[in-house]
């Protein structure tokens, strides 16, 4: 399998185009924000619980990381189709698809070395956020249980957001279109829980199943549900099947 | 090398070719379907538009093809700097090649092509849109991978092709009209060898019949468009040089001997002659 080459490929474009930096900067800026603001929030109310003699029961792991990591879900959302809309897109667009597909490479081994290559730069985008719970550590006490499933459960997310846009970028020769296809499966997925409520029980329950965040909420107390990881992996397993059939298709309709 | 049977592709509904057969497509005797990885990686090719990764550099970029087409870790340097060698552009190895002219870029294309030294090279309108001085170092360096490599070439300049290619195939609406060496084309097609002649002063119709008597001629003709100029063009038998003779008439005679001209057959007139006529047969059956 010649994954390896393919990888590299997309990380050297990824870095010696702006795009990496792009995102990266835009990313950890947003987010950034979003833990100033739930940490000074945390500050206070934990120092008016303090003068509260019926105050506690508060501690940072949910004040703190729990809303944390879940703001960091919806940037992610909003983020991550960015980063996998160019994968197909722009060699098909560019025609470098035609020349790439006559090389004695499987389209297996391409479609992996690029949902890597994109997952590799997430990993990356995720690691510098591990710069909040450092920050945290420093002024209160911190269990590394909830940090480290929290994180494994955004590894996991991440994987079925970059193979959804890679799904959506093979459909499509326009970078912007496979944004807004990826965007627009994701974000489907991310409401659909939301109408379970309302809908028959039995109904309800497999909306609720399919949703996209339901199933981050055990990650972020800090338990590690098989279930849970087992949604993410078919997830992610049936979004790059489809975008290998896309692949094929597109080879043989010449 | 090349192999094809009966072989027929579509693009929608306009069919491309149809029944091509050159000597099932195989390429160094590996089914291009049944075993396409084995082809792929004996074939180089260099499409029409040279798709590149405008975001990469040119010497990474190169290291990445010679990996994926399965060149061995320790020739890898060594075959990335031989290629842009022999395509002339290591002074630009670590250029972006969005930033590269449109003649390195080409070249660039052709080093892909040839990194990993497959045994096939096709070739897709490789001087198209580059000035002269690069279409003569790009058809050099055609030339000089000849010799190791089977290059296939497809253009639309049929100069080039003389100047390039030892055999041809001309494909007309999907079918195969004319194929072999350029020379046993042109006398497959033009049996006759042409003189045209320029003789000024007497009537046509005596120069005619002076000409129409020299031994091996065929027939006279006047150039087409050439009323009372007095140009006539001499067919004789091929192999048969019938241009002294036509001096020592008009010598003889003291007619006034303006031009005395071979005419080559070439392969454009060749393809002419060969699509015309299909054309024509099409024209009237539609």
């Amino acid at each position: 399998m010649k994954v390896w080459p393919i990888f590299k490929k997309e990380m050297r474009l990824y870095f010696t185009s702006p795009v990496a930096w792009v995102i990266m900067a835009v990313f950890i800026f947003i987010a950034g924000y979003f833990f100033h603001s739930i940490f000074n929030y945390y500050a206070r109310v934990s120092m008016q619980s303090a003068m509260n003699p019926m105050g506690g029961g508060l501690n940072v792991t949910d004040g703190v990381l729990r809303p944390l990591f879940s703001n960091f879900s919806v940037i992610l959302l909003l983020m991550m189709p960015l980063l996998t809309m160019r994968l197909f897109a722009e060699e098909r667009r560019s025609g470098t698809i035609e020349l790439l597909l006559t090389y004695p490479v499987r389209d297996g081994a391409v479609l992996l070395g690029k949902f890597l290559a994109a997952f590799a730069l997430y990993a990356l985008m995720i690691a510098l956020t591990l710069v909040f719970p450092a920050i945290i550590w420093y002024f209160a006490p911190l269990e590394g249980g909830p940090i480290l499933t929290g994180y494994v459960g955004l590894l996991l997310m991440g994987a079925t957001f970059i193979a959804v846009g890679v799904f959506a970028s093979s459909l499509t020769e326009n970078q912007i279109v496979a944004a807004l296809v990826s965007f627009l499966i994701l974000l489907m997925f991310w409401v659909v829980g939301w109408s379970a409520d309302f809908a028959d029980p039995a109904l309800g329950r497999v909306l609720q199943h399919l949703s996209l965040t339901e199933h981050n909420e055990s990650f972020a107390k800090g338990v590690f549900e098989t279930k849970d990881i087992i949604f993410y992996m078919d997830f992610t397993l049936v979004a790059l099947f489809l975008a290998l059939r896309s692949l094929e298709a597109r080879r043989w309709k010449g | 090398m090349i192999e094809v049977h009966n072989l027929t592709k579509h693009y929608g509904p306009i069919t491309a070719i149809r029944d091509v057969s050159f000597t099932v497509a195989k390429v160094a005797g590996y089914d291009v379907f049944a075993e396409s990885l084995e082809v792929r990686r004996r074939i180089g090719y260099l499409p029409e538009n040279v798709p590149l990764y405008t975001d990469l550099r040119v010497g990474p970029y190169l290291e990445f093809v010679a990996e994926i087409k399965g060149v061995p870790r320790s020739d890898r340097k060594r075959r990335v700097v031989e290629a842009m060698e022999r395509c002339r552009i290591l002074d630009v190895q670590n250029r972006l090649i969005g930033k590269l002219s449109k003649g390195y870029r080409q070249r660039v294309g052709l080093a892909q092509a040839i990194v990993s030294d497959p045994a096939v090279l096709i070739l897709d309108e490789p001087t198209i849109g580059l000035d002269p001085k690069q279409i003569t170092e790009i058809r050099d360096l055609i030339k000089s991978l000849a010799g190791d490599h089977t290059v296939i070439l497809s253009t639309h300049i049929l100069p080039e092709v003389s100047m390039v290619c030892s055999s041809v195939v001309i494909i007309n609406q999907g079918v195969i009209v004319a194929q072999g060496p350029i020379d046993s084309l042109v006398e497959q097609f033009f049996p006759t060898a042409r003189v045209e002649v320029e003789i000024a002063g007497p009537s046509p119709d005596a120069v005619r019949e002076a000409l129409g008597v020299i031994p091996g001629v065929v027939s006279v003709t006047d150039v087409p468009g050439s009323d009372g100029i007095g140009r006539y063009i001499v067919e004789s038998s091929r192999g048969r040089d019938v241009r002294g003779e036509v001096f020592q008439l008009a010598a003889q005679r003291r007619w006034d001997l303006r031009e005395l001209r071979r005419i080559g057959m070439t392969l454009e007139e060749v393809f002419l002659h060969v699509v015309a006529g299909e054309q024509s047969h099409t024209g009237e059956s539609a």
